[in-house]
């Protein structure tokens, strides 16, 4: 059922987040809740650029992954210091290391078989400019 | 509360692929001899901990199911979910309510069948422990997850992937020991580094393995415990705690330090009223190598940064400061996961009781145990002391 | 007073040598290197598809136009090669901008027109005062048979155009369209990859149709080939714009800038769109750009821009697509090739 993906639409494709009114606390996905004890937050869109925080290189994976073996996946520390995880993009697994900067794509993140709904969202990508 | 007694524990005879067992033939086996170690002829309440044998074996509402086949029909009997801290959850339930009065006689155990399912089908399981829509939803395996705060511990601490592969080393030096385990065999550290990668800097040989098993104990008051030990030494629940963390592994602001391990431990400690330095050994959750230097850290036994130098230095092999692990861990003795934490409290009353051949520790009078959920999502803490 | 407020590109980053195609099925490189004048091709990643480079485009363009995506009342998506033959790209892309929900929104399929067929229509909603930002997608992951011509020069990549009526850096001057039915190319229902019809997608085809176009737009606006600062044309080969360009009168000179093909391959919808995009890219102000697409069996479309002082001011706040085109490629071979295209057949389930 593609109901649980539309779901989380917002977040997957344009990062919405929620900000705690009281304490300024960033929740991605938003909450009901905060840590803080408020229950006053409003939305909030991440930044799209930021930096390797740690990472791995799953070599081994499920076989919805499979065609991108070995693939690099990564928590990134937002520039605002959200951080989140996802897989590095195009990336070989010598190119990363914990700080490398990255920036947010919008890609394919899965899809089941030829048949079911295309998955998308977001992946990281190493700055692809650098001389 | 009353003081709370284990007076039974029960194992499969091995852990491994063991293809003529079924779910409920495994939990029946270990928790039959739990009672039987115990003396007793039957147990007024149970609690069984799983992690998600739905999944794995298509079968949920384990209560029932259990008290069916262990001969009991009627018992109250509740399936408790905590990951792979359901065994050790399961036991804390059954701890508070010897302890509160409301039963005399508890049974806890934990199972867990893994092996009716494919690698994959087994990786899916295993996966929902993790935060599905914002880790496992990216191809994130568990695995990858722990290599990710292995390379946090590695990059801020200089830990080294041979200080890993020497907790596999010690691991399966101490599994070597226990007739029950999985995979008895040694490993070399060249071994391990030669292992193939699974999610860098993770080998095969840094992973726990896919494990079909169960493990049980009775607990019991205190007083009906004296009545119950005969010559044995009394083991009691000391101490118990749990806490819970951020599922999602970036959510924390530290990626290698076990949050939810570090607040368990002190409850624990405070209602023993003991600290680090009273315990003879422990068993902790090794699900992967660098799991076990974490939590060493989070325990409270080295400090935080220097777990990666204690398996190398020896402090936590046989004979060591703080002998962690004489089971084999869930590296070499096996990890049906639901199981684990009902597992390491029968190592700890085997260790407390002297019963535990080789791998003895000398003198054993307090150990503890810690089962841990996810990334650390839950942990499970329980001290266990010779009365 | 209409034109292009915002413009953007976006090219995966793998590319194969024609040399590594040409190895596989035992033909001739140097041959079909001079025949196509094409050296090596994008190729999309796995996790990318018209949906993705349309989405990464579109806000290279968002950025330059520097409005809130909000206000974009149209979202068209123009490609042969839609993820889903039911379910529209054009829905995913408006909602990764943020464009939704009060939005007009469809899908082209026009043959490698379909993209200046949104353009076209985006420019005419804001002409009629319709909205204030209309947005226009080229993008396609394009198809070829294997060991077939095409397989040499089916890419991957898109352009995007945010059409509007104030703050132009490119003012759209003149349009014209010039179509008729020519079959030269056509891939049907099922199918996995287009056929065509060899020499005959040539003289009455391509050149045809963008002779066709070309001169009425030219003789439409009074305007002679020297005036234009630029011109770009449809790119199935390397070839065929260079050739047309000088057929209608323009000079090598006015024609490399917008002459991506050699180094890009054919992004079918994408082609000239794409090529316009970088003429924008390095453009100087008050230049005047001819644009004319071809699309088989479909015609032409073609455009007249000049550019603005505010071009300028755009040009840095995004990258530019010859960055997209030659920095960082990663080089496949044929068998990570076929992975990447879905050519292999796999065990689902």
């Amino acid at each position: 059922m593609p109901a649980g993906y539309t779901r989380e639409i917002p977040q997957r494709y344009r990062l919405e987040a929620g900000k705690c009114k009281k304490c300024g606390a960033v929740h991605f996905p938003q909450r009901l809740a905060c840590a803080c004890g408020s229950k006053d937050t409003e939305p909030y869109v991440l930044p799209s650029t930021g930096k390797i925080a740690t990472y791995s290189v799953v070599r081994v994976g499920p076989s919805d992954f499979m065609d991108l073996v070995p693939y690099v996946v990564a928590v990134v520390e937002l520039d605002d210091g959200t951080k989140l995880t996802c897989q590095v993009a195009d990336a070989a697994p010598e190119e990363v290391s914990v700080g490398t900067p990255v920036t947010l794509e919008f890609r394919k993140v899965n899809q089941v078989g030829g048949h079911g709904i295309i998955k998308y969202g977001y992946k990281a990508v190493l700055d692809r400019f650098v001389e | 509360m009353r003081d709370v007694a284990i007076i039974g524990v029960g194992l499969n005879p091995k852990w491994g692929e063991l293809w003529d067992k079924s779910l409920r033939t495994l939990f029946a086996e270990a928790a039959l001899a739990a009672i039987e170690d115990a003396g007793v002829d039957h147990v007024d309440s149970m609690y069984v901990g799983c992690m998600t044998s739905g999944l794995f074996a298509g079968q949920e509402h384990l209560g029932s199911l259990m008290a069916d086949y262990l001969g009991q029909p009627g018992l109250p009997a509740t399936r408790v979910e905590s990951a792979c801290a359901s065994g050790g959850a399961a036991v804390r339930s059954a701890f508070y309510e010897v302890a509160s009065g409301a039963s005399d006689i508890v049974l806890a155990g934990g199972v867990e069948k893994m092996t009716d399912v494919g690698g994959d089908g087994a990786t899916y399981a295993l996966s929902t422990a993790a935060d599905a829509d914002y880790e496992v939803y990216h191809g994130v395996t568990f695995p990858a997850l722990y290599a990710m705060m292995a390379v946090d511990h590695m990059n801020r601490f200089g830990t080294t992937s041979e200080d890993l592969a020497n907790v596999a080393v010690k691991n399966h030096n101490h599994g070597s020991m226990n007739p029950a385990a999985q995979y008895p065999f040694e490993v070399t550290v060249e071994q391990v580094l030669g292992s193939v990668m699974v999610a860098d800097p993770l080998h095969i040989l840094d992973c726990s393995p896919i494990t079909d098993g169960a493990a049980a104990v009775v607990l019991c008051s205190m007083d009906k415990a004296k009545e119950l030990a005969g010559d044995r030494p009394l083991v009691k629940i000391a101490g118990v705690g749990a806490a819970t963390d951020t599922i999602a592994l970036h959510q924390r602001p530290d990626l290698s330090w076990l949050g939810s391990t570090e607040k368990a431990a002190k409850t624990a400690f405070e209602m023993a009223g003991v600290g680090p330095d009273d315990i003879d050994f422990a068993e902790v959750h090794d699900c992967f190598t660098i799991a076990e230097i974490m939590v060493i850290e989070a325990l409270g036994f080295v400090e935080r940064g220097k777990g990666g130098a204690a398996a190398r230095d020896g402090l936590t092999a046989l004979g060591g400061k703080i002998p962690v692990n004489t089971s084999g861990g869930l590296k070499s003795k096996g990890h049906p996961v639901g199981a684990t934490g009902a597992a390491q409290i029968v190592e700890g009353v085997t260790q407390l009781r002297g019963e535990a051949g080789d791998r003895q520790v000398e003198g054993a009078r307090r150990g503890i145990t810690q089962n841990m959920g996810g990334t650390g999502g839950s942990s499970v803490v329980h001290v266990l002391e010779v009365v | 007073m209409v034109g292009i407020v915002g413009w953007g590109a976006y090219i995966p980053r793998y590319r194969i040598k024609l040399e590594e195609i040409a190895k596989i099925w035992g033909a001739d490189a140097e041959a079909y290197r001079r025949g196509l004048q094409i050296y090596q091709k994008s190729v999309p990643g796995t996790d990318q598809d018209t949906a993705t480079i349309s989405v990464e485009a579109a806000k290279n363009a968002v950025t330059r136009a520097g409005i809130d995506p909000v206000d974009i009342g149209a979202v068209y998506v123009g490609s042969e090669s839609h993820p889903y033959a039911v379910k529209p790209t054009g829905t995913v892309v408006a909602e990764a901008l943020g464009a939704t929900p009060d939005c007009h929104c469809a899908d082209f399929e026009f043959a490698c027109k379909a993209g200046s067929e949104g353009m076209f229509v985006a420019l005419a909603e804001v002409k009629a005062g319709e909205m204030k930002y209309a947005l226009a997608i080229g993008a396609d992951t394009s198809q070829g048979a294997p060991g077939d011509a095409l397989e040499y020069s089916a890419s991957a990549g898109g352009a995007a155009f945010i059409m509007g009526a104030d703050d132009l850096a490119a003012e759209c001057l003149f349009t014209h369209s010039y179509m008729t039915d020519t079959p030269d190319f056509w891939r049907r229902e099922h199918e996995y990859y287009p056929q065509h019809a060899g020499r005959f997608t040539g003289d009455p085809a391509y050149f045809k149709h963008i002779m066709g176009a070309g001169k009425a737009i030219l003789e439409k606006s009074g305007m002679k080939p020297g005036d234009f600062a630029y011109a770009v044309f449809h790119q199935p080969n390397g070839k065929f714009p260079m050739k047309v360009g000088k057929m209608l009168g323009f000079e090598k000179e006015q024609l490399e800038t917008g002459w991506l093909v050699p180094w890009l391959g054919n992004t079918y919808s994408g082609a000239s769109p794409v090529g316009l995009t970088a003429i924008l890219d390095v453009a100087k102000p008050g230049d005047l750009i001819l644009m004319v697409s071809y699309g088989s069996g479909a015609g032409s479309d073609a455009f007249i821009w000049k550019t603005t002082e505010r071009l300028k001011e755009l040009q840095g706040l995004a990258p530019h697509t010859r960055d997209y085109l030659d920095k960082n490629q990663i080089y496949l071979d044929y068998g990570q090739y076929a992975k990447h295209r879905g050519k292999i057949i796999m065990n689902t389930g």
